[in-house]
């Protein structure tokens, strides 16, 4: 028995890790953004300067990063120091007191320089509870030679009349060119983005004040019948498994005329790298109807520090590094001005190294500062949130009226049983979750 | 004439064989060649087959970014122990069911397949609470324990089916010459069973090595196996295909080199007793 239980032991002890204790050692979750790829290979300048701490990576795919960091602080888990969220969770969670508030970044990070709207989104209360590490909006990248040919010429703030008319202009099937690229991909992160901001435009709401869903409301209608119709006339074929990256992917290579998605992706397809259009591809704000919101969304991703966590002073310091101005310098030092992550600081945008080889700098700002998470539709909203209703249950509901809505995409079913299949799933879910009776 | 329609019959049948397992190892042949593209080639409509710019870009990639042997590693000692020790376990176990059964051996074995009938996500919480309490979160022995009781069940379920083809005469034959239970088992039981230990013991691997739920919710950094490796490539926001494709292919190298070679016993083990 004594043998056995020496060999449980040995083997125990092998298999068991043993960290060093002489030093802080940082767990960082993320995800595989190029941006967050670049921060992890600049790690290295971040612990020369602070010697005593040591940094790890964790990266994961983005359903599976919420998942396991959800369960890990929910159960206090402490496996992770610094986690990267987005502007989704930061209001539910530091509500719930898993967030850890960013007190401390230091004398020269200069808070009043973060962009208004995102700093917004990443606060609760007035207290900063994730630091903003890449901001984005949503805008229209157009092929200006397809528009050229076919005489026209893209407003600095389009409507859907002249998007939708210039997308059928533009369609030239049989060379393979598609008017418009949009998102079909079912979930709350894919095609509820891209149809909830452009509902938002249509002067729909998910809710009412007393949290009533509007799934049967006449602005939602309109929304899913003209996405729906334009994408049968003038989008690529199997548009409904269609995400941000199918898109990316389709307009460079020259595929679609006009793509609205998310302003980061206007950095990949002006690099001639990786884009066969990056010298023929302009920017305009997100179409509207004239009703005073346009269909672009905000979106953060930030560094955040879990309530668990046991090291959230050094945490702290990383999140300062690598929010900070110097981090961008450093970017652009070793990587070049474009490269540097966007949409989080004013004083980017008033950099004239920036300016000169990022076209698509004004019009990402403009349409940072054109989203509101506070006001983000027409009637009032019991909710924040542009793209999404920041309640937990919203994942569920919003990736299950994605299904409904990219089946009427694909045909599978029409645009009024997926609207009425939307609000009687919403509904009850709503329920049970005790908003309405 | 009845030879030459012999022939055709062979000829049909070979050529829908090899048509049957070019279908099923197409996907992984097609992830063998997407690691080889580049990603714009990757994404590529209409998907060119063989005639693209061939690269080795994702590969180094990949070897720049991830520490590949670390996770390798971690695999091979989580799916390896795990396996052991279900083996270790399930053996005497198996044993004892097939040969001295008693009334409540169905129950048992009924008993212990339904364990796999809940989802494991439906556990993870208490799980990951017993296993921060005791310190196993992120370690390798806590991946091996959860991944041997895991697969505990079907390996036992495998060895039940196997042992109880073995003719009871033969044990009752080494007990008249004197033999104890241990040499019974070692030396009579054991040598008959090798094909079905032996792929037992391979299906498990297999299963312990693909493993994906437990190994990513429990694992942070120091115990992480190779599905953290293939998770940590797949983007939100940016084109992934062609390095998610060489991750993957230097993921599942190790266990489809080990297949190949092993092969025989397992295709035999499979059949053990289907034909009396």
């Amino acid at each position: 028995m004594k043998k056995v239980l020496g060999a449980v032991c040995g083997v125990s002890a092998l298999l068991f890790s043993v960290p060093s204790m002489a030093e802080t050692t940082l767990t960082i979750a993320t995800v595989n953004n190029s941006d967050m790829i670049r921060m992890q290979g600049l790690t290295s300048e971040f612990t020369a300067k602070n010697p005593d701490i040591t940094v790890k990576w964790v990266t994961l795919e983005e359903n599976v990063l919420r998942q396991r960091v959800t369960t890990d602080i929910a159960t206090k888990g402490g496996q992770f120091d610094v986690l990267t969220i987005g502007t989704y969770e930061v209001p539910i969670w530091a509500k719930k007191g898993w967030l850890v508030p960013l007190a401390n970044l230091g004398a020269d990070y200069d808070v009043a320089d973060l962009l208004p709207k995102i700093k917004d989104a990443v606060s609760v209360d007035g207290k900063l509870y994730a630091a903003p590490f890449y901001g984005e909006s949503s805008m229209v990248m157009y092929r200006t030679d397809l528009f050229e040919k076919a005489g026209l010429k893209m407003p600095e703030s389009p409507t859907w009349d002249f998007v939708i008319d210039a997308a059928k202009k533009v369609t030239d099937k049989d060379a393979g060119i598609y008017g418009i690229c949009l998102r079909g991909k079912a979930g709350w992160g894919e095609n509820m983005a891209f149809l909830t901001a452009m509902s938002n435009s249509y002067g729909a709401r998910w809710f009412d004040e007393k949290w009533e869903p509007q799934f049967n409301s006449p602005e939602w209608k309109k929304t899913l019948t003209t996405y729906v119709d334009l994408m049968k006339q003038a989008g690529p074929p199997g548009a409904s498994s269609n995400g941000f990256n199918e898109n990316l992917a389709l307009f460079n290579a020259g595929k679609c005329a006009m793509w609205i998605d998310a302003t980061v992706a206007a950095s990949m397809v002006t690099n001639p790298k990786d884009s066969k259009v990056a010298d023929k591809v302009g920017f305009a704000l997100a179409p509207n109807t004239g009703l005073g919101k346009n269909a672009n969304w905000l979106w953060a991703w930030s560094l955040a520090i879990p309530a668990g966590s046991k090291k959230s002073d050094a945490a702290e310091k990383f999140i300062a590094w690598a929010t900070s101005k110097d981090y961008t310098k450093l970017v652009a030092s070793k990587e070049g001005w474009s490269n540097v992550p966007p949409g989080t600081r004013t004083s980017l945008y008033q950099n004239p190294e920036y300016l000169k080889v990022a076209p698509f700098a004004k019009p990402t700002l403009a349409s940072i500062d054109a989203a509101d998470p506070n006001h983000p539709t027409v009637k009032p909203v019991p909710y924040v949130g542009v793209q999404y209703a920041a309640i937990p249950e919203f994942q569920g509901i919003g990736t299950q009226v994605g299904q409904q809505f990219s089946a009427a995409l694909s045909g599978s079913t029409t645009v009024d049983a997926a609207l009425s299949a939307a609000q009687s799933t919403t509904e009850r879910e709503m329920k049970r979750a005790g908003y309405i009776k | 004439m009845a030879r030459m329609a012999t022939t055709r019959r062979v000829a049909v049948s070979t050529a829908g064989a090899w048509l049957a397992g070019f279908l099923i190892f197409f996907p992984i042949l097609w992830m063998i060649l997407a690691s080889f593209k580049t990603e714009l080639e990757a994404f590529a409509i209409p998907p060119s087959f063989l005639f693209f710019h061939w690269t080795l870009e994702n590969y180094a990639t990949v070897q720049e970014r991830s520490d590949y042997l670390h996770h390798a590693l971690n695999s091979i000692i989580i799916a390896g122990g795990s396996t052991l020790i279900a083996l270790l376990i399930a053996v005497p176990a198996a044993w004892s069911m097939a040969f001295s059964p008693t009334k409540r051996t169905k129950d048992i074995l009924l008993w212990m397949l339904s364990t796999k009938m809940m989802p494991p996500v439906g556990v993870l919480v208490p799980i990951y609470l017993i296993f921060k309490t005791v310190g196993l979160l992120d370690s390798r022995i806590g991946l091996v324990f959860i991944l041997c009781l895991g697969n505990l069940p079907i390996v036992i379920w495998m060895l039940f089916t196997y042992f109880k083809e073995i003719p009871r005469d033969i044990l009752e034959a080494a007990r008249m010459d004197g033999a104890t239970i241990g040499r019974e088992l070692v030396y009579v039981l054991t040598p008959m069973a090798i094909p079905g230990l032996a792929s037992t013991l391979l299906l498990n691997l297999i299963l312990a090595w693909n493993e994906a739920f437990w190994t990513l919710n429990l694992s942070t950094s120091e115990a992480a196996p190779l599905t953290v490796f293939i998770a940590s490539y797949s983007s939100p926001e940016g084109l992934f295909w062609a390095k998610l494709s060489a991750a993957s292919t230097l993921a599942i190298a190790p266990i489809l080199v080990l297949g190949w070679f092993s092969q025989k016993q397992l295709v035999r083990g499979l059949t053990f007793g289907a034909v009396k």
